[in-house]
């Protein structure tokens, strides 16, 4: 694990942001089984590192954009509890007033373009946005988070080569977590993800996406790099997929795609207990002090249940078109 | 009033709006040295951050525009030719058309996508595809493809002053056609169409470059004492769609010239609703003068043979009107 000199605070901090995300996705995974909400949710359980140890660096005037298992990416960059929980379940008072659902989760006062549905489609609005940060030298840098998947879509060499070319402050995040939808990784990509960035210059990093605080330091230099002028990162962090591709996927699969003693040695490495027990052992937090914070998160999610179920469905009051055009 | 060429309208408004908007920034492939002209002098003027040359990726450089535009920027995304647009399709058709909608109102997207579009120059079938109907199937995007100097600055001051995203499609080849351009700065409204002639005895709509070939053959037939209506809808997202009812209901009769291919063709959307809303009033079938469900040739001749002219819309005037 990587050395740190974060204050109990601080590391406090990344634990409930982590835990949120945590809690909010099992009570997802829980509704889809339930059939208490309308679409397909993917989760990001056994990822949450990497979007805590990168949103950490980040405030609202930075811009990140996010994949269809975005949820974590939402949350760590400020995005609130009920109006995801809302939105997901389809309700009017939702971030997204119920029109874009759990794929499309947007809040773009705190920087956030969204989630997407298109794998890969955060990657040229992203570079956009960083080419926007550059223009407006206001110190903001954009973040595109997407997958392995992702990562083998031809957009992602053009980004790379004008973002290096142009020197834009684009932070690139490949979380590499073993799977393209059903796919294993290794059975459609060829050599390092991370050394994609090589042929263009553009500088670039591996860090292990299980580990909050490396990735919070890995983010940080790519960060200052960005600030400094000196272009865009691309950084492959290594994590694990605990979940299916999408909730309910048992429910069509014919075949396993994976087998369970593979789950077990990720769960094993699970970023949330690891960092628990880090900061326990470092004497940076009691046990009390986690089931204190276990608590509020438990009452928060529990709070945003009930704010979505009893919200009303979005009506268009005669009005389709609303939203299409300003 | 003073006689320019279309490309220096366009030109000429794309220097004022620069100059009037300072968060406007435009970039694509070779925008600096300018292939068309429609560009040309701006880099020297306002400098490589407001416009610059993009590598040959559309992929990216559609996306970009979204990105740019959320983040507060108001992009033009010079794509070249309309086919490029499909190489660069995914951002326009996923994000750019849906974005405002999906997040329910949380940004606006002022984006100008600009191509030239259409055939009639042995381009061959990649350089010479009419792509408006995809676009005006998407829902979010604005289509405007101006037929006169005059319209094409006009329609482009408006295209980059709105907040929405917008297809801007110049006629291909016609960048040099002569036309009176107010001297002043103007802007004409997306959505509003001219009626280019008056007449009783049948409706005329014609897209794009198709406006000129239509205006010969409205022009013969007044000679003939055949009065036609002839409009051009200027934008076909928003439609100008009161003033095409109002002149089929006058007149009975319509034909739409279109450069797109056949199939789900600008004129097969505006014959349906013509169909739909003005059917006590026709007398004769609606007539689509299109292009053919195939690639365009390279070939001179093969090509003027796809491409709609002035006697394929005279024929599709003589049949309507001898429709008893």
């Amino acid at each position: 694990m990587a050395d740190t000199n974060f204050s109990n605070e601080q590391m406090l901090k990344l634990y409930e942001s982590m835990l949120r995300i945590r809690k909010v996705e099992e009570q997802l995974a829980k509704d889809s089984k339930e059939g208490n909400i309308p679409g397909a949710v993917h989760l990001y359980i056994g990822q949450e590192a990497v979007a805590v140890g990168v949103c950490s660096q980040l405030s609202d005037k930075d811009w990140i954009a996010s994949t269809h298992r975005g949820h974590g990416h939402f949350l760590a960059k400020g995005g609130e509890t009920r109006l995801l929980m809302a939105e997901v379940y389809g309700r009017d008072t939702g971030i997204c007033r119920g029109r874009g659902g759990s794929m499309h989760v947007a809040d773009f006062s705190k920087g956030i373009i969204g989630a997407n549905g298109i794998v890969g489609g955060g990657i040229s609005i992203t570079t956009g946005a960083g080419l926007a940060s550059k223009l407006a030298n206001d110190g903001s840098v954009a973040v595109v988070f997407f997958g392995d998947g992702a990562a083998n879509q031809g957009v992602l060499a053009e980004a790379l080569n004008i973002s290096t070319l142009w020197q834009l402050p684009v932070i690139f995040i490949c979380e590499n977590n073993g799977f393209s939808e059903f796919s294993p990784t290794n059975t459609v990509t060829a050599g390092n993800i991370v050394d994609r960035a090589k042929p263009y210059g553009t500088a670039c990093e591996t860090v292990d996406g299980n580990d909050v605080i490396a990735v919070w330091q890995c983010a940080e230099r790519a960060k200052l790099r960005a600030l400094r002028g000196d272009g865009p990162t691309l950084i492959e962090a290594h994590t694990y997929r605990q979940r299916g591709h999408v909730e309910a996927e048992a429910t069509f699969l014919s075949k396993k795609y994976r087998d369970s003693q593979e789950i077990e040695n990720w769960v094993s490495k699970d970023p949330i207990t690891l960092f628990e027990k880090r900061i326990v052992d470092a004497g940076q937090a009691k046990i009390e002090d986690l089931q204190i914070i276990t608590k509020a998160i438990e009452v928060e999610v529990n709070e945003a249940i009930e704010f979505a179920e009893k919200s009303p469905y979005p009506d268009s009051g005669g009005n389709e078109q609303q939203y299409m055009f300003t | 009033m003073a006689k320019k060429r279309m490309i220096q309208a366009i030109n000429e408004a794309l220097d004022g709006e620069m100059q009037r908007d300072h968060k406007l920034i435009l970039f694509g492939e070779d925008v600096e040295i300018s292939l068309f002209g429609d560009t040309k002098g701006l880099v020297d003027k306002y400098g490589t951050d407001r416009i610059r040359n993009t590598p040959i990726s559309e992929t990216v450089m559609s996306g970009m525009a979204v990105g740019a535009a959320a983040a507060g920027f108001n992009v033009i995304c010079h794509m070249m030719f309309g086919n490029f647009m499909y190489t660069g399709f995914d951002s326009i058709a996923n994000q750019a058309s849906k974005l405002r909608y999906m997040t329910a109102g949380q940004i606006s997207l002022p984006i100008v996508y600009m191509s030239v579009f259409g055939g009639g120059r042995s381009a061959a079938a990649q350089h010479s595809d009419a792509m408006h109907p995809m676009f005006m199937n998407l829902g979010g995007i604005k289509v405007v493809t101006p037929s006169s100097p005059m319209d094409a600055a006009g329609l482009l001051r408006a295209s980059i002053r709105d907040p929405n995203p917008v297809v801007y499609l110049q006629a291909a080849g016609r960048g040099g056609e002569l036309g009176e351009v107010p001297d002043e700065e103007f802007v004409i409204e997306l959505g509003k169409a001219a009626r280019l002639r008056n007449g009783e005895d049948l409706t005329i709509v014609a897209i794009g470059a198709m406006v000129r070939p239509a205006l010969r053959s409205v022009d013969f037939h007044a000679t003939k004492g055949v009065g036609i209506e002839l409009i051009d809808p200027r934008t076909l997202v928003p439609l100008d769609k009161e003033m095409i009812f109002k002149s089929v209901r006058k007149t009975g009769r319509l034909i739409i010239v279109d450069e797109a291919r056949d199939t789900c063709s600008a004129a097969s959307h505006i014959a349906s609703l013509c169909a739909e809303e003005c059917f006590s009033a026709l007398k004769a079938p609606i007539k689509r003068v299109t292009v053919n469900d195939i690639a365009i040739p390279y070939s001179p001749p093969l090509e003027k043979n796809v491409l709609p002219n002035e006697e394929r819309i005279n024929n599709a005037v003589s049949e309507v009107l001898e429709f008893v």
